[in-house]
This record gives C-alpha cells, structure tokens and sequence, in this order.
C-alpha cells in the first residue's frame, strides 16, 4: 500500500476497501455504519491517538464513513504536547550545565525557542545523545561517572513505566549522576480537560466532541477503567480502539450506536490487549516514583491539573529538576504555526498557512510536523493534502 | 516513540529481569521488568526497550505484517537499532 493511493481522494465510497487486509469485513462495517447514522445529525470523533490519526490517513477511513461522521485528531501525541519551555529547559541543561541529554530520537527536531533544536545545540557542541531505552541513559551515567547524565524523560503512560524502572535500578546502583527530567503527562487529565466547562480553558475555542475513541497501548498499561469517569461525568462515550484499520472502524460503528442511543459508557474494542485493570505491576511501579502534579502544561491545552507526574520527593536526588535551576523560558510556537490549535482538536493543518510551504517534515516548524505521530505529518505523509498546499486541485479538507 | 513492535522471546537472562528478542536481524535485549511470567516462545509488546505486555502469536503477526504493509517496520527496526529516523513516517502510540 502506497501513500500515493490517496493522492486523489475527492470521491468518497467504498473505493479503497480493496487495500483492505479483510475486504469483506471493511466493506460490511462500513456499509453498517452507513446505515446506522442518523442523517442530519453530527458525529464528532476525536481520535487521541496519533497511532488512530495514522491509520485513518492510511487507509483513507474518512472516506469509508458518511460525510457527518467526522474524525477529530487529538492530542495524543507525546512529543507534539510538550510545550516550548520545557523543550528550552532540556537544552539549557545541556547547554548552560553541561550535562549529557539522553533523549529519544524523535524530539531531536522539534522546534525551540530562538531558531534552536537538540540537534542544532548538538551541532553547536552540547552533548546531546539519543537513546533507544531509558536504560541505555542508566549505561551512559555509568560510562561517564564524572560527568552529570540527565535522561530528558517524555511521553504519556506507555513510556512513563520504563522511567520509572530506570529511576529504582539508579536508585539501587546508587548511580550519582544521574536523573531525569520528567515531563511524563496522563491521558485521562486531557480528556477531562477537552470535554470540560469552557470557562476552564480561558479564551481559547473548544471542539465539539461526540465520543472518543481511546488510546490502545497507553490502555494495555493503565486499562479502561480510567476513562470511565469522564465519561459519565460529561456524558461522551469512549471505545478504547486497537491500530488496525478495522478496529478503527468497527470501534466507529460502536460509538455510533453509542451516540444514537444517548448512551456513555466506556467500551473495549481492543480486548485483544487491553483490560479493564491493566498492566498492574506497571501501575505499581509508577505510583512508587512518581506523583501527580498540581498543574503542567500542554502545548495547545495550556496549564491542564494534575495531567501530569512528577518525582518523588523520595528520590529527589535523582530528579533533575531538583538538582539543576531549571527556568521556565516563557517560549512560544513560531509565528504562524497551528499546532496549538490543532493538538485542541478546532484546527486542520491544512489550516495552517505554513503547511506544506514553509514547513514541511524536512523543515519543520512545528512538532506536529516532526513527530511521526503528529497531524501534520500525517496530512503530509499520506499525499492526500499535497496538492492543495501547492495550489492544486483535488484534494478536500 | 510510542512505536510498539511484537517481538519473540528468544532467551531470557538468568536474574536480570531481561531478555533478548530478535525481529528482522535486529538482535535487541529488552527489559521484563514490567511483565510477569513470560518465557522464551512468548511474544511480547516492545516498547522503548521494555516488553509492555504479552501477546498471542497471531496478534503478533498480524501487528507485524500490518507494520510491515504500512512501511512503519523499518523505522521501528531502525529505532531499535539505535539509527535516527530523519523524517516523519508512521507510529502508533
Ligand atoms: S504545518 Fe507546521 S507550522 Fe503549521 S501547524 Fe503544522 S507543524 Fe505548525
């Protein structure tokens, strides 16, 4: 299967259903969506994942479904949601303390503060060094003991266990030099934050949300019960959704009938991998280390409450915030970039003035367009958007 | 990085909560810390270094040739490998 299929993607229908790995099943579901929408009524889906945006790009989902069931793309994209501060904070520790940076790869690119990256303060002679697993960080400490290691820890709560595994084998090494900079965040917080009063989010403009489909590896680790209060408590159905193409769409069918019966309840599609408890001995892990922060903020929802971990005080020896003067730089996106509004689900990059022209993947501006599993990526990486950006026609927003 | 690949297990350290897993050439060790009970034979979830949970044989396959289809393995067996990946591709979080 090729990118290139949806390059002209303006007739909606059944046309792509061949790329299908079971035609049969694509084509019955689809036909059962058709049939069980209400015509004239509107269904918001935002997909949290950028593992779900993915697979509705790539195998050309929205055209499967009826024009008034809509797919939303959220937030839930760990690299894309940490805010500018916080990505300047990791560069002036390598910069201005002189520490070793272990971060994974993907934030190498994204945009900072001042024109800056990881991979320019790299090229400027900070010493940053990207790692597979937290653990390798654990080896580069012990490679390096008289220099400072800081493992610049990202993500929603699939990589905030393997942090934490890292944190209790340094704490039991005695390792002195070495500690994480945590930005770890939660996705229930941000579901709570995307469907709560306006009044909470300031001026900034809310989407309609009808239902959600859930995240799949992020529920393997913490299951589904989380998201049940949310649920109820704003009345928006959740289906936790698995990767597949299919699974988006048989867990679309089943918000439909959700929505259609006014019911919110959380459902599981993905049973395949996922339980209502989850991964226990994550979870037990994880509580011993970390704590919830009182507020930390997003890029695109701003300062979220308790959406996100912090260290212990326990092992503050260990936590970088701790040992180093961290500042909060007050830097923002670059001018003209959407990826706030586009992480809160109200714009499109094809909204984006830069898309496509100034920013691309080569050149990105924005972490929605580094990040693999950003929006903006995705638009770009399946072609269907690509001759709009350059004037051409064709292609539908 | 949210990428999560099947791998196998194909031998489990003795003591050290880890294990080796082999996908496409790439020979990786990853972490059992946060699974129970896993041997050599099962398949697991990867995940930054770290099996997530454990999977069935067919998921596993399905997963991979669905990986394989989209062209996200490479990137993913690149990630593993410790190569950097220059530009957006495909993940799952
Ligand atoms: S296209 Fe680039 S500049 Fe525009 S919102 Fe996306 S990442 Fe930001």
């Amino acid at each position: 299967m090729t990118g290139a299929t949806f390059g002209e993607a303006a007739d909606a229908g059944l046309r792509y259903v061949e790329d299908f790995r079971d035609e049969k099943l694509a084509r019955t579901l689809a036909e059962a969506i058709v049939r069980e929408v209400e015509p004239g009524r509107e269904y918001a889906i935002m997909e949290f994942c950028g593992g779900h945006t993915h697979a509705i790009f790539r195998h050309g989902v929205q055209d499967l479904v009826p024009d008034n069931v809509r797919y939303v793309h959220g937030p839930g994209c760990p690299v894309c949601v940490l805010p500018v501060p916080r990505l300047d904070a990791a560069i002036a520790l390598a910069e201005e303390h002189d520490v070793i940076l272990c971060t994974y790869a993907d934030m190498m690119r994204v945009p900072a503060s001042r024109k800056k990256s990881l991979m320019k303060a790299r090229a400027n002679g900070a010493d940053v060094r990207m790692v597979y697993s937290a653990l390798d960080a654990l080896a580069v400490a012990r490679d390096n003991p008289e220099r400072e290691v800081v493992f610049f820890a990202i993500g929603f709560e699939t990589t905030t266990p393997p942090t934490a595994v890292a944190l209790l084998q340094a704490r039991a090494e005695g390792l002195r030099n070495f500690s994480v900079f945590c930005n770890h965040v939660l996705t229930p917080a941000a579901i709570h934050h995307l469907l709560g009063d306006p009044a909470d989010a300031g001026d900034r403009e809310k989407v309609r949300i009808d239902g959600f489909l859930g995240p799949s590896h992020v529920s393997a680790v913490i299951g589904h019960a989380p998201y049940e209060e949310p649920a109820r408590l704003y009345r928006k159905p959740v289906v936790i959704a698995g990767f597949e193409p299919l699974d988006v769409m048989q867990s679309t069918l089943m918000l439909v009938r959700q929505i259609n019966a006014g019911e919110c309840r959380v459902q599981n599609q993905y049973v395949r991998a996922v339980t209502r408890e989850g991964n226990r001995k994550a979870q037990a892990l994880v509580n011993k280390v970390f704590r919830v922060r009182e507020i930390f903020e997003w890029r695109g929802l701003g300062w979220v409450p308790n959406s996100a971990l912090a260290i212990q005080p326990e092992y503050a020896g260990l936590d970088a915030e701790e040992r180093f003067a961290i500042h909060h730089s007050g830097g923002r996106d670059v001018k003209g970039c959407e990826c706030p509004a586009i992480l809160r689900g109200v714009k499109k990059p094809t909204d984006c003035r830069l898309f496509g022209t100034v920013c691309t993947p080569e050149n990105p501006q924005g972490s929605c367009m580094v990040s693999s599993e950003g929006s903006c990526a995705a638009y770009w990486t399946y072609g269907r958007f690509r001759e709009r950006a350059a004037g051409g026609e064709g292609a539908r927003p | 990085m949210c990428l999560a690949i099947p791998a196998r297990i194909e031998m489990v350290a003795e003591g050290a909560d880890s294990a080796t897993v082999s996908l496409g050439g790439v020979r990786k060790e990853i972490s059992l810390a946060l699974v129970e009970g896993v041997g050599v034979g099962d398949y697991v979830l990867v995940h930054v270094g770290f099996a997530l949970q454990r999977i069935s044989e067919e998921e596993a396959a399905r997963t991979l040739a669905l990986m394989r289809e989209g062209g996200v393995l490479e990137e993913a067996l690149a990630e593993m490998a410790g190569e950097e990946h220059p530009t957006a591709g495909e993940a799952r979080s």
